[in-house]
C-alpha cells in the first residue's frame, strides 16, 4: 500500500537530483533543465497532499488548481529565460557559467 | 524694629557707586564728590551705632523652606571698632584720593569702584551669617580687582589684578568647603546661634579640625598669608589710595576679622589653632625677610603689611582674638598713614617709586616726613607709639604660651625695624639721588591733611585707656617686663643696624639674592601652574586624538569600512556559487525550524 | 495505484532525473528529461489528478521540452567540454545535498499523518475538469487573469530580449 510518505519521499529525491543539477552543472542550458525538475518535484508533493486531504468525497482541487498556475508560470519562465540565453550566448558566445561572472567586486 | 542706621551704613555707598555709573560718569568732579559723601554718610551713621546698644537683626532674602539666606546686621563690639575703623580711613583716603587722583581721566571709574568697595567691605564687617559674609567676601574681591587694575592698559596692571583675583579664590574654595561642613554639621549659618551650639554638638575632633582650617583657608586667601601671599605685592600696581585703602587698613584685614568672629570654631580645635599660628609665623618672617631686600617703596610696605597680618594670624593662634583685633585697629591707621605718605612721595616725584632715586626729602617735604616717621615708629614698635601697646600684647601672650612663636615674632620684628630704618634713611635722608627729588615738593592740602589726622591716631591710640574705650582686651595679671624688655632691645638694635648700614649710601650694600627674589616662590608658582597646564594640555591632546578622533570617529568608520571589505568576497560573480550558498542557507533553516527550537 | 505500479513509475522517473544532470550531451539531457515528465504524469493520474496529468504532458513533454530543443539546435551547441573540476566546490554541493536528504527523510518518517492511507474517493457526477474549471472561474477570477497577463507579458519579452541589433 502506498502511502503519503512514499510520494513525499520520492517528490524530495526528485528535488534533491534537480539542486545537484543546478550546482555542479557547468552549461547554462542543462542547470535551466534541473531547474525545472525541481519545479516538478513541487508540483509531485502538492497534487500528493490534494489527494490527502478529502473533502466530501472529493480530492481537495485547490492544490491542482496551484499546480496548474505553477506549469503556466513555469512555461513562461522558461521561455524568457530561454531568450536571454540566446542573447547572452550572441553577447558571450559562450554557455559556461564560469565565464559568466562579470558581476564581481 | 529695625534700627536704620546699619542699613544707611551699607547701602549709601552702593548707592554711591550706583549713580556714578549710571548718571555721573562724565563728571568727574561731581564722582568723586558724590563718593566722598556716601562715606561720610556712613561714618556718621557708624557713629550712632557705636553709641548704641550691642543689637542684631536680619531680613529674609531668599527663602526656600529648606535653604535660607538672610541678609542681616550684628552689632558687637568687634563690629563696632571695625566699623569705626573701615569708615574713617576709608573716609580720609577717599578725601586723599581727590588729590591724588587729580589729573586721570578715569576718575568717575575710579570712584565708582571705591565706593563699591566701602559697600562690601562694610558688608563684611556687619554680617551676621556666614553665607552673607560670603557674598560680601567675594564682592570685596572683585572691587580688589577693579581697583588693582585701574590702570589696565598696563599690562602688569591687568596682570596682577587677574592674580589677586585668582589667588583669593583658591582661598575661597577652601572657605565655602569650610562653611557647607559647617551648616552641614550644625543646620545653621548664624553667628549668634553657632556661637554657643558650635562645642556642644559634639563632633568627631577630625571634623572640627578640618572645618577650622578650611575655614582658615579663607583667610589665607584674603590676608595673604603663606602660601597664598603672592598676589599682594603684585597688587601695589594699583594707585597708591587703593594700597592705603584695600591692602593695608581694610580689606586684607578682614581675613582677621573674620577670623576674630568665628573664633568659637577654633576653640575645640587644637591642631587648626597650630596651624594658624604657624602659618602666621612664617608668614611674618619670610616677609620681613624680603621686605629688607626691596627696592620700590611701595613693595617694601606691601611686605611690611604680609609681615603684621602675619602676625595678628599669630595671635589669633595663640588663642587671643582680641590682642589680634586690637593690633588691626592700630595697624590700619598707622599703616594707611606709611602708604598715604609715599603715595605723595611719589606723586611729588611724578610717580617715582624707586627708593634709591630718593634722598633728602626730610628738608623739601615736611609734613610728610614727620608723619611717615610717625607711622614707621609705630610699625616698628617704639613706646609710646601706638604699635608698640599692641604688638606688647601678642608678644606678651606669646612668652605666655609658646617660647618658639615668641622668639620667631621678636626675629621678625627685629628686620621690621631694620628696612623700615633702612627705608626712611634711604628715601627721606641724605642727600637726593636724582634731579626729580630734588626738585621735589611738599604735597597739596588736600593730601597732607588726611596724613596729620592719621598721624594722631597712629600715634596715641595705643594708650590702654584710650584703646579699651574701642576695643576690651581681656585683663592679664602683672607687667609683661620680659616681654617688654626683649621688645626694645630688638627695636633699637635693629634701627640702629638699619640706620648705619644705610647712611650716605648710594646704592644697596647688601644683597641677598633668596630675599630679593623673594625666595623664589612666585617662580615656582609659575612652573607648577605652566607644568599642570602642560599636563591637562597633553592628555586633553591625547583624549581627542587617540580616544576621540581615532577610536570612536575613525573607529566606527574603519569598522563599517572593514564589515563592507570582508563582505565584497561574497560577491564572485560566480552564480553556482551563489546557489550554493543559497542551499546551504535553506538547509540550515529548515534544520533550526525544524528540529532545533 | 498497486505498489508495483508506483515504484516502476518513480524509479524511471529518478533514474531518468539522473541521467538530466549527468549525461555530457544536451540533447541526451533534454531527452531524458522527457521521459522523466512522461513518468511525473503517470504518477499524477495515479493520484487521481487527470487533468493535471494531461496538462503536464501537453505543455512540459509538448512545449517546453520542443522550445529547449529549438534552442539547443539554434544556437548549435556541442556537447560541453570538459573543464578540470573543482573538487572542493563539487563535494560542497554534494554536502548540501546530502543534507537535504537526510532532513527529507527525518521529517517524513515525523510526518504521522503520511502513513495512513489515502481516504477513499467517491467518483462525482463531472470528471475532475468541471470540478477543476468552476473553482477556478469562482474563486480564483483574478488570479486567472494575472496568470494571463503573464504570459502576454512573457510573449512580448521573449521576442525583445531576443532581438538581434538593429544595424
Amino acid at each position: 500500500m502506498v502511502t503519503l510518505n512514499d510520494y513525499l519521499i520520492v517528490s524530495g529525491l526528485l528535488f534533491a537530483i534537480g539542486f545537484a543539477g543546478v550546482l555542479l552543472r557547468r552549461n547554462l542550458i542543462a542547470i535551466f533543465m534541473a531547474l525545472e525538475l525541481m519545479l516538478n518535484a513541487a508540483n509531485l508533493s502538492l497534487i500528493g497532499f490534494s489527494r490527502f486531504n478529502v473533502q466530501n468525497g472529493l480530492p481537495d482541487y485547490n492544490a491542482q488548481i496551484l499546480v496548474f498556475f505553477i506549469v503556466t508560470v513555469a512555461a513562461a519562465e522558461v521561455a524568457v529565460g530561454l531568450a536571454i540565453i540566446v542573447a547572452l550566448y550572441r553577447a558571450r558566445q559562450t554557455m559556461h557559467v564560469e565565464d559568466l561572472n562579470s558581476l564581481k567586486f | 524694629m529695625n534700627n536704620p542706621a546699619p542699613w544707611i551704613i551699607l547701602f549709601s555707598p552702593l548707592i554711591a557707586a550706583a549713580l556714578i555709573t549710571v548718571v555721573t560718569q562724565p563728571f568727574r568732579k561731581a564722582s568723586s564728590y558724590l563718593s566722598v559723601a556716601a562715606v561720610a554718610i556712613s561714618f556718621l551713621a557708624s557713629l550712632t551705632v557705636f553709641a548704641g546698644p550691642h543689637q542684631e537683626a536680619s531680613i529674609n532674602w531668599i527663602d526656600l523652606g529648606v535653604f535660607q539666606v538672610r541678609l542681616g546686621y550684628l552689632i558687637d563690639e568687634f563690629s563696632k571698632m571695625m566699623l569705626l575703623v573701615v569708615t574713617v580711613v576709608g573716609l580720609l583716603i577717599h578725601i586723599y584720593s581727590i588729590g591724588y587722583m587729580k589729573d586721570e581721566r578715569g576718575r568717575s571709574r575710579y570712584f565708582a569702584a571705591l565706593s563699591l568697595f566701602m559697600f562690601s567691605m562694610l558688608g563684611i564687617v556687619l554680617a551676621n551669617n556666614f553665607i552673607m559674609m560670603f557674598i560680601f567676601w567675594e564682592l570685596v574681591g572683585v572691587s580688589s580687582y577693579i581697583l588693582i587694575g585701574h590702570w589696565f592698559t598696563r599690562a602688569s596692571a591687568a596682570d596682577a589684578g587677574n592674580k589677586a583675583f585668582i589667588v583669593n579664590r583658591i582661598g575661597d574654595f577652601g572657605f565655602m568647603l569650610g562653611i557647607l561642613m559647617v551648616w552641614s554639621a550644625s543646620g545653621t549659618v548664624m553667628f549668634e546661634e553657632l556661637g554657643p551650639k558650635w562645642s556642644t554638638l559634639g563632633l568627631n575632633p577630625l571634623y572640627l579640625n578640618v572645618t577650622a582650617i578650611l575655614i582658615f583657608c579663607g583667610a589665607v586667601g584674603k590676608s595673604a598669608q603663606f602660601p597664598l601671599h603672592v598676589w599682594l605685592p603684585d597688587a601695589m600696581e594699583g594707585p597708591t589710595p587703593v594700597s592705603a585703602l584695600i591692602h593695608a587698613a581694610t580689606m586684607v584685614a578682614a581675613g582677621v576679622f573674620m577670623l576674630a568672629r568665628v573664633f568659637f570654631l577654633f576653640e575645640p580645635a587644637p591642631v587648626a589653632l597650630d596651624v594658624v599660628l604657624w602659618i602666621g609665623l612664617i608668614t611674618s618672617l619670610l616677609a620681613a625677610l624680603m621686605a629688607t631686600q626691596q627696592d620700590d617703596i611701595k613693595r617694601i610696605l606691601a611686605y611690611s603689611t604680609l609681615s603684621q597680618l602675619g602676625l595678628m594670624v599669630a595671635a589669633l593662634g595663640l588663642g587671643v582674638p582680641e590682642a589680634a583685633l586690637l593690633h588691626l585697629f592700630t595697624h590700619a591707621f598707622f599703616k594707611a598713614l606709611l602708604f598715604l605718605g609715599a603715595g605723595s612721595v611719589i606723586i611729588s616725584l611724578h610717580h617715582e617709586q624707586n627708593i634709591w632715586q630718593m634722598g633728602g626729602l626730610q628738608r623739601k617735604m615736611p609734613v610728610t616726613f614727620w608723619t611717615f616717621l610717625i607711622g614707621a615708629l609705630a610699625l616698628a614698635g617704639c613706646p609710646p607709639f601706638a604699635g608698640f601697646w599692641s604688638k606688647d600684647g601678642i608678644v606678651a601672650s606669646a612668652f605666655d604660651h609658646n617660647l618658639a612663636a615668641a622668639l620667631v615674632i621678636e626675629l621678625a620684628s627685629f628686620f621690621t625695624a631694620y628696612y623700615m630704618a633702612r627705608l626712611l634713611v634711604v628715601a627721606f635722608l641724605g642727600a637726593h639721588r636724582s634731579e626729580a627729588a630734588a626738585h621735589a615738593k611738599e604735597s597739596p592740602p588736600v593730601m597732607t591733611v588726611p596724613l596729620v589726622l592719621l598721624a594722631i591716631p597712629a600715634a596715641i591710640i595705643g594708650f590702654p585707656p584710650l584703646s579699651t574705650f574701642f576695643l576690651q582686651v581681656p585683663e592679664r595679671e602683672g607687667v609683661p617686663t620680659l616681654a617688654i624688655l626683649v621688645s626694645l632691645v630688638v627695636f633699637l638694635v635693629g634701627g640702629f643696624l638699619g640706620f648705619t648700614l644705610y647712611r650716605e649710601k648710594s646704592e644697596d650694600p647688601i644683597l641677598v639674592p633668596l630675599f630679593a627674589n623673594r625666595f623664589y616662590i612666585d617662580q615656582f608658582y609659575a612652573t607648577l601652574v605652566k607644568w599642570t597646564q602642560d599636563l591637562f594640555a597633553q592628555i586633553s591632546g591625547f583624549i581627542d586624538r587617540w580616544v576621540i578622533d581615532g577610536g570612536i570617529v575613525r573607529g566606527l568608520g574603519g569598522m563599517t569600512w572593514s564589515c563592507g571589505f570582508a563582505l565584497r568576497f561574497l560577491q564572485i560573480g560566480n552564480l553556482q556559487a551563489y546557489a550554493f550558498l543559497f542551499g546551504l542557507g535553506v538547509v540550515l533553516l529548515l534544520y533550526l525550524i525544524l528540529f532545533a527550537s | 495505484m498497486a505498489p508495483p505500479l508506483f515504484w516502476t513509475f518513480s524509479a524511471i522517473m529518478l533514474l531518468f532525473g539522473l541521467m538530466v544532470i549527468i549525461s555530457r550531451n544536451l540533447v541526451t539531457s533534454a531527452l531524458s528529461l522527457v521521459v522523466c515528465f512522461l513518468a511525473l504524469a503517470a504518477l499524477y493520474v495515479s493520484l487521481d489528478a487527470f487533468f493535471i496529468g494531461v496538462i503536464q504532458i501537453l505543455v512540459y513533454a509538448g512545449a517546453v521540452i520542443v522550445l529547449f530543443l529549438f534552442i539547443i539546435m539554434l544556437l548549435d551547441l556541442k556537447a560541453e567540454e570538459r573543464r578540470r573540476l573543482n573538487l572542493p566546490a563539487f563535494f560542497g554541493g554534494l554536502v548540501v545535498i546530502a543534507l537535504f536528504v537526510k532532513i527529507l527523510f527525518d521529517v517524513s518518517y515525523g510526518f504521522q499523518g503520511g502513513s495512513a492511507s489515502f481516504p477513499a474517493i467517491q467518483h462525482g457526477q463531472h470528471a475532475d475538469v468541471w470540478y477543476i474549471g468552476l473553482t477556478i472561474f469562482q474563486q480564483y477570477k483574478l488570479q486567472l487573469q494575472i496568470i494571463g497577463t503573464l504570459i502576454v507579458v512573457a510573449s512580448i519579452g521573449v521576442v525583445v530580449l531576443s532581438k538581434r541589433e538593429l544595424k
